[in-house]
């Protein structure tokens, strides 16, 4: 959390030391229940999205301010994409979706306050996040399509030989994507925000200062990029996902 | 990256928790992020579906109606307007055609008029002339008779200025005929 450069031990920069679980209140062990800091920015993104979702749409005006705007561009925004993805089978499952969006959006944006915790980058948080979309993808594509949910590993399209191989490419293929799903949130958002501490632990030295803070500055804005952009590419992957449990084209 | 490594071992000898490496490998607090992940994402869940997206949703499909009522509505008022503009120009017309007629009504009475009053002067004037003419020929007898009076009296006297005896029928029958010279 802190940078403790401080100029008396020489550089001691701990990049790493914004991702520790700590216990909120006290000092004991971390149980399962234990009030940490993950706890409180998961409470603050919550909070958020009750603001935003809530809050500014308390009004319900026919020509809406602009918290109602921003409410309504994003339910505007994630409805289109779910509609377009999975078709309109898939809107059923929009509510999921929207939640996993704002989750991780003011999850990554919070993350940005200097001094925050940022709950996406943690793995357990974003395994979490993608294994329930895996589990939930793929529960549901058995249950809506039976034996047929299947047949999505078979390529029909490709000459019969083929076939037994890409089978076995689209099954592997198939499994790694809640690792990938899950590493790429958390691994952005963990270097972007390791690399921010690094430069600043530079800036403890007054000749790189300058340059370490227009550097700070500088990926603070590629970081805004990166908040939003994951958000987004979490929340679209999720659709297309949805789409091969949902939608009846395959592939 | 090694350096990095050895940081954040030594930050992780300075803190509590973690195991080395990177904090977030440190599983011995996933189960009470995973916990807590699931508690906020039912929270966000719920009031989702029960307070935010119907409302935006509704929101929504009531702007939606709303402007297509006030599309069907200014359609409407578009048709009555040209409605209205189609009776305003037959009005319009109507109305030329109306002061067209009183303006042509307007000519011919007064053409009327003016034929009775030309008429009417006409008349008098032929009156007038035919009186005046009258009176120009009474005038003319009677100075032809004062004229013939006149011949006769001189024709006698200069007759008795001659020393002849002026006969009366004799002088009148010669005035006469010279008259009719």
């Amino acid at each position: 959390m802190a940078t403790e450069a401080a100029g008396g031990s020489g550089f001691a920069i701990h990049p790493m030391d914004q991702f520790i679980v700590r216990p909120l209140f006290g000092d004991g062990p971390i149980q399962w229940y234990t009030v940490t800091n993950v706890t409180l920015w998961l409470a603050l993104a919550v909070v958020c999205v009750v603001l935003v979702m809530v809050f500014g749409t308390s009004r319900r005006a026919i020509i809406p301010s602009r918290s109602q705007s921003v409410a309504e561009m994003i339910y505007g925004f994630v409805h289109n994409m779910v509609e377009e993805v999975t078709g309109h089978e898939g809107v059923k499952y929009f509510p999921y979706v929207m939640t996993v969006f704002l989750f991780i959006l003011f999850a990554n944006l919070l993350g940005l306050i200097p001094m925050s915790f940022t709950t996406t980058s943690s793995l357990a948080v974003t395994i979490t996040l993608a294994l329930l979309v895996f589990f939930g993808i793929t529960i549901l594509g058995l249950v809506r399509k039976g034996p047929a949910f299947l047949a999505m590993f078979w390529v029909t399209s490709a000459p019969l030989a083929l076939r037994p191989i890409l089978a076995v490419i689209e099954v592997i293929s198939y499994f790694v994507r809640p690792v990938s799903h899950s590493i790429r949130l958390a691994g952005n958002l963990m270097a972007g925000h390791a690399v921010i501490k690094v430069f600043a632990g530079f800036a403890s030295m007054a000749i790189l200062s300058p340059i370490a803070v227009g550097a700070v500055t500088a990926i603070y804005g590629l970081e805004l990029l990166v908040a939003v952009v994951q958000a987004y590419v979490f929340t679209i992957l999720t659709c297309v996902y949805l789409k091969d449990a949902v939608g009846d084209a395959h592939h | 990256m090694a350096t990095v490594v050895d940081d954040v071992a030594d930050a992780a000898a300075g803190h509590a928790a973690p195991a080395g490496g990177m904090p977030q490998l440190d599983v011995t607090n996933w189960p009470n992020q995973i916990f807590w992940l699931l508690v906020a994402l039912v929270a966000i869940y719920l009031v989702l579906t029960r307070v935010a997206l119907p409302r935006i949703g509704a929101v929504l499909a009531e702007r939606r109606s709303t402007i297509t009522n006030d599309l069907l509505a200014a359609e409407e008022l578009k048709q009555k307007a040209l409605d209205a503009e189609k009776a305003y120009n037959a009005a319009l017309a109507k109305a030329r055609e109306d002061a067209a007629k009183i303006v042509a009504e307007a000519k011919a009475s007064i053409q009327a008029d003016l034929d009775a009053a030309t008429a009417k002067a006409d008349a008098e004037i032929a009156a007038r002339s035919a009186e005046s003419e009258r009176r120009i020929a009474e005038i003319r007898d009677n100075a032809l008779a004062s004229v013939t009076e006149v011949a006769k009296d001189t024709t006698g006297a200069l007759v008795a200025a001659l020393g002849g005896q002026a006969d009366q029928a004799a002088v009148e029958t010669a005035v006469a005929e010279r008259m009719k010279g």
